[in-house]
């Protein structure tokens, strides 16, 4: 159980300014964690943390300038186009919008077969694939002949999902999956990933800005704020007793839905609020 | 904002810079044949080559562009082949013929299209339609034709204009009014076609911001939120679309020159083309790109005023 | 989270969209009156021109000197000109070479500019840069400029002015490809194809070129009537092919002979006229199909008649706190609000909706997407979107029904007495006014004060609602602060002239957790200071109970359970509440540390 899937070492990513006299940006200023094989590793943090943007390095979609990142014990940090490529069978994808993550213009099945015609699928196996798919995210199939926009947000998400596992990954990265969708579709498209996992033994790299999502699926939780991982450790402890006052702070920030807890809340955030000022 | 005037300044330098090189030597590189040109089939082989020479034509072509422009900085394009005039009294001479005409053109059309543009986004319906309809028609109907329909009409028809000819303002006001009349109208309808519908466009576009239903929601009326701050916000592509117009006009001032005999520097545009003039041809290119640029660079000036976000970087 | 309870996710029912969405623009054109009109006069024309040898009752270049200028009769259909031949003839014969030069020019144009647009938009780079400038440098000079200049350097020769001509329209091209092409490279869908595996090449060819066709097409029918129109006014200046006949050099010899016979401009002038018109017309139409593709088609349905609206009981918590309640502002009764279909019908998106909140309550309305509560809020403020209206019902403030009031009257009261706070707080703030003026004009007008004592104000509200240095944020413009001031900024605009009635649009979901408690807290004590009444729309029930005295849930455009938050929370009795509370996370299980079990599936 000690072997790594993924392994993120002092990861830094720094984009160049605008312009010719633009300031460079550092967006991951020194980043470690490492995902086991079938884990979830909950990945924590407000807009300008950096979590975004160590997806996309994994993903080999965001530049690493410092750092490395190994998979199955290979250096996949400097990955020329071609190489990358091949990897599309061990690293996939979710991504938030639901409305912009597939190409309006394709049907479902023209989607999904995507990835599979890459990798020299014949038609008649791809078709196979396909109806397999959509039954694991549980979609009728004849959804195959429609367009996206035929489909809920939630709906899409799970075509996504269908998507990322065409090719039989060993780990999604999944950037904010369900911070679009609605309450109740939340819940059963986590359920859908919950189950997925279980019966696949795939790893996953949640991303989200929110810590109750977060807990709900994650063996264990990075926090990060500003380029760095300010906790990382089991998810029931980071999600319940933070140690790093960032955590706390976001911890207590998020108002829990019963008013008599959520004025408790409120009151521990206030004292919080003060022991920092001081 | 001084920094972003002078570099909108040098990279209009540039440009002038880059147009003339390119003109220069797209024009003269066909050396040899200009001379044989200017002389016809006929001319011995000795007339051409002596010609050749006369003109400077014989030196190699980077000389002769280090001649021209030294020359040119000082304020001398040289002279017309063809009529020995100087190339900067020729076009001077006629360069506010043809301004007045475009400016003309350009303010009619900016005044025109936006009253039509703001009332067909805000009233909708039936005038919409109408402003729509005329848009699309005076777009695809070239201004020239229009030009001949305006003379044939008013000039030969109705004789309530002169066909052809220009009054001097100086000369007489009024007499002047009536010369540039026609030729800007129909300069201007061209114009005012395709510019409506980009307004329109734009000003609907300013009205479907969320800050508008917010500027609402504070008890701004309505005549406030449409012209106070819709129309800011449509400006600035509204003012974008009016500099691709000036751009066109200019090109059209030369057919509407030809028509109604305007003695402007599009009218000799053409014969210089015809002779294959290049010294003129060549000045007329250089004082073309000089206004475009100009106008190009009042035009984001204006833009930097009307949008902070081009202005200021945060 | 007990999955089990709720309910499957199915297909929607796709009645409303037409089959033919997936038609092919070609065939969607075919249904476009004006679309088949000019594309069958372009058809006909090319024909015409096809066969204009075998057509022309007359041989185009036999110049008869006793026939000159005739009027029409019936040897010469529409007369002759100036050199006695027949005008039909040479309008005939002219059609082949006019349209082969437009091809021409608009082809080069296309290969240049399209080759350039997708190789720069899609690599970015020094590419981009370079061809961008390039394309300013070709659209900085009027195009008969650098055609006359061209024509000085290579005579009389169509061909070679063409292909001039071509790289002159590049750069419009070149703009469309560019813009369309970099706009899709940064969509989701394009980097997840990336993460598929697939070569640049195949993502070019099946994501990008998709969506620059169509464009491209249209721009080719609106260039090739540009192209036709300088052609002739080339001919036209007497610089074109002289040996041939042309519409221009047609006009040209009929201007010349204006005074005597101007019927002579008539026909070349329609021919042009005609030819533009069409082809404008054409890329217009192609426009209409392209843009009415994107939303689902209207189907011949037969009017519904008047606004269907679904009644069911409301389950009603009691509220013990009623009866010590500040007065009554707001009181919504059976509230229905349509929207206004293109078949005549009107689609119902609130039902018969009621509520009532007092002074110095806050009062939650929750639901889900499509639930109908931010449109109820839209319609109590009187700031539906366009062809959305009020269609029964009626909204009782301070003693007069909103839903009766002229837009005049409403714009009255909006600011003064009831405020609003939108939910994206960046746009909704307008870039082109600094923030100070943005939070001054309104109270000059409502409270009509002078523009030192609204500063002054409006900088003390800076400071109330949190913001650091109320000075430099009442300078700067939009995009120069975050969002969360931005939001502040808004606050504090609602509240700048002691509204009664504050209606918040999920003001926190745009911010991140950390400043949304804040923003939270600001609002909590800006109602204690002000003492309003609160709509506070939201989807989140954390917020409601953290901020909120009584609570209504929505679904679909009805009002199910409403009642004070405490019993709401502690005893939710309608099947879609307990649905809602059964999908919240917060006291499900944590997933504990990895165990050795899992990792055999």
């Amino acid at each position: 159980m000690s072997e790594r899937l993924l392994d993120v070492d002092n990861v830094e990513v720094e984009y160049h300014g605008h312009g010719l006299r633009g300031k460079p940006f550092k967006a991951l200023k020194g980043v470690s964690l490492d995902i086991r094989p079938g884990e979830t590793v909950g990945l924590v943090g407000e807009s300008g943390s950096g979590k975004t943007t160590l997806g996309r390095a994994m993903l080999g979609l965001a530049p690493v300038t410092g750092g490395a990142i190994t998979y199955n014990g290979r250096d996949i940090s400097h990955l020329n186009r071609a190489q990358r490529r091949e990897l599309a069978s061990d690293i996939q994808v979710v991504f938030q919008d639901p409305y912009t993550s597939l190409n309006p213009a394709l049907t479902i099945q023209q989607i999904l077969t995507e990835p599979l015609t890459v990798r020299k699928v014949g038609k008649a196996e791809a078709a196979r694939r396909v109806r397999e798919l959509l039954d694991k995210v549980h979609l009728p199939p004849d959804a195959g002949q429609r367009l996206p926009r035929e489909f809920s947000g939630g709906q899409r998400q799970r075509i996504a999902i269908a998507r990322a596992l065409a090719l039989s990954p060993r780990l999604i990265v999944c950037d904010e999956p369900v911070s679009a969708l609605d309450l109740s579709t939340q819940a059963r498209v986590l359920t859908l990933f919950r189950e997925i996992q279980d019966s696949t033994g795939v790893a996953y790299l949640f991303i989200s800005h929110d810590l109750a999502v977060v807990r709900h699926l994650s063996h264990r939780v990075a926090v990060m704020y500003r380029g760095e991982i300010v906790e990382w450790g089991d998810g029931d402890q980071v999600t319940a007793h933070p140690q790093h006052p960032y955590t706390q702070k976001l911890f207590l920030a998020a108002p829990v839905p019963d008013p008599v807890a959520q004025e408790k809340r409120r009151a521990d955030r206030r004292r919080l609020q003060a022991a920092l000022a001081s | 904002m001084l920094r972003f005037v002078l570099r909108r300044l040098a990279a209009g330098v540039v440009l002038v810079a880059v147009i003339s090189t390119v003109a220069f030597f797209l024009l003269y590189l066909s050396g040899g044949n200009i001379a044989r040109r200017i002389l016809g089939q006929q001319a011995t082989a000795a007339t051409v080559q002596q010609k050749t020479h006369e003109l400077g034509l014989d030196h190699p072509v980077l000389t002769q562009f280090g001649s021209w422009v030294s020359h040119a900085v000082h304020g001398d394009l040289g002279s017309s082949w063809f009529t020995g005039q100087t190339v900067t009294q020729a076009i001077t001479s006629r360069l506010s013929v043809t301004l007045s005409l475009v400016i003309g053109a350009t303010l009619v059309t900016a005044v025109v299209s936006v009253i039509l543009g703001v009332l067909a986004a805000t009233r909708r319906g039936w005038v919409d339609r109408m402003v729509q309809f005329i848009s699309v028609l005076g777009f695809a109907v070239p201004g020239f034709l229009v030009a001949l329909g305006l003379v044939t009409l008013f000039a030969i028809d109705l004789h309530w204009f002169k066909p052809t000819g220009f009054t001097a303002i100086s000369a007489s006001p009024s007499l002047w009014l009536s010369s540039i009349t026609l030729p800007v109208i129909a300069l201007a309808l061209g114009g005012i076609a395709g510019v409506t519908g980009q307004i329109r466009g734009s000003v609907m576009d300013a009205l479907r911001r969320d800050y508008v239903r917010t500027l609402r929601s504070r008890g701004l009326s309505e005549t406030r939120v449409v012209y106070k701050h819709g129309l800011r916000n449509a400006a600035g592509p509204a003012l974008s679309v009016l500099a691709v117009q000036f751009v066109g006009l200019l090109g059209g001032a030369v057919i509407v020159e030809t028509i109604f005999a305007i003695p402007g520097i599009g009218q000799i545009a053409v014969g210089a083309t015809q002779q294959g003039d290049i010294p003129l041809v060549m000045g007329l290119v250089l004082a073309t790109a000089i206004i475009v640029v100009i106008v190009n660079l009042i035009v984001d000036l204006l833009q930097g005023w009307l949008n902070p976000k081009v202005r200021i970087r945060s | 989270m007990t999955a089990a309870t709720l309910p499957p996710d199915a297909v929607p029912d796709v009645q409303t969209l037409e089959q033919t969405a997936h038609a092919s623009l070609f065939r969607r054109l075919l249904k476009n009156p004006t679309g088949v009109a000019s594309l069958a006069f372009l058809v006909i024309l090319v024909v015409l021109g096809i066969f204009a040898t075998v057509l022309a009752p007359h041989d185009p270049n036999v110049a008869n000197a006793t026939n000159i200028l005739q009027k029409p009769s019936g040897t010469y259909l529409l007369g002759t000109d100036g050199s006695g031949h027949d005008v039909l003839s040479r309008l005939l014969v002219a059609i082949q070479p006019t349209l082969e030069a437009a091809a021409l020019a608009v082809g080069v144009a296309a290969v240049l500019g399209i080759t350039a647009g997708l190789i720069s938009g899609y690599y970015g780079k020094w590419f981009e840069a370079a061809s961008s400038w390039t394309a300013s440098l070709l659209m900085a000079l009027p195009g008969i400029v650098v055609l006359l200049a061209a024509r000085a350097v290579i005579g009389p020769s169509m061909l070679w002015t063409m292909v001039v001509f071509g790289i002159i329209l590049s750069p419009a091209f070149y703009r469309v490809v560019h813009t369309e092409v970099s706009g899709v490279k940064h969509e989701l869908y394009v980097d997840a194809a990336r993460v598929s595996g697939l070569s640049d090449a195949r993502i070019i060819s099946r994501h990008i070129l998709t969506v620059v066709r169509a464009p491209a097409i249209i721009l080719a029918a609106g260039v090739a009537g540009i192209a036709i129109a300088i052609e002739a006014g080339l001919d036209f200046l007497g610089l074109g092919d002289l040996s041939r006949p042309t519409w221009g050099g047609m006009l040209n010899d009929a201007f010349s002979h204006i005074f005597t016979a101007p019927l002579g401009l008539l026909w070349p002038s329609l021919a042009i006229a005609l030819t533009c018109i069409s082809l404008t017309l054409l890329a217009n139409a192609l426009r209409d199909e392209l843009e009415r593709s994107g939303t689902p088609g209207r189907r011949r349905r037969r009017a519904a008649g008047p606004v269907s609206i679904r009644r069911e009981p409301v389950v009603t918590h009691d509220d013990p706190a009623a009866a010590a309640a500040g007065e009554e502002l707001l009181h919504v009764t059976d509230l229905a609000v349509g929207y206004d279909q293109p078949d005549g019908s009107v689609k119902t998106v609130v039902h018969d909706v009621s509520l009532s909140i007092h002074r110095g309550e806050v009062h939650g309305l929750i639901g889900e997407s499509g639930s109908g509560k931010t449109q109820t809020a839209f319609a109590i403020m009187g700031l539906l979107p366009s062809g959305g209206r009020v269609a029964g019902g009626s909204i009782i403030f301070e003693g007069t029904d909103l839903a009766a009031l002229s837009g005049r009257q409403m714009t009255g009261l909006r600011g003064a007495k009831i405020a609003y706070i939108p939910q994206e707080p960046m746009s909704n703030l307008d870039p082109t006014f600094t923030i100070g003026s943005q939070i001054t004009e309104p109270m000059r007008v409502i409270l009509k004060i002078g523009r030192a004592e609204a500063r002054e104000r409006a900088l003390k509200l800076l400071a109330r609602v949190g913001i650091p240095d109320p000075e430099r944020t009442f300078n700067a413009y939009p995009h120069q602060v975050s969002g969360g001031m931005a939001q502040r900024v808004l606050i504090a605009g609602a509240v700048s002239c002691n509204p009664d009635l504050l209606i918040a649009d999920e003001p926190t979901t745009a911010l991140d957790v950390t400043v949304q408690a804040e923003v939270l807290d600001l609002l909590r004590d800006l109602e204690a200071e002000y003492h309003m009444a609160v709509l506070l729309v939201t989807h989140n029930f954390g917020v409601v109970a953290d901020l909120c005295d009584t609570v209504s849930v929505m679904q679909n455009g009805r009002i199910v359970e409403t009642g004070p938050a405490r019993s709401i929370f502690a005893d939710p009795r309608h099947p879609y509440t307990r649905s809602l509370f059964a999908a919240i996370l917060e006291d499900s299980e944590p997933r504990g540390p990895l165990t050795p079990r899992e990792l055999q599936p």
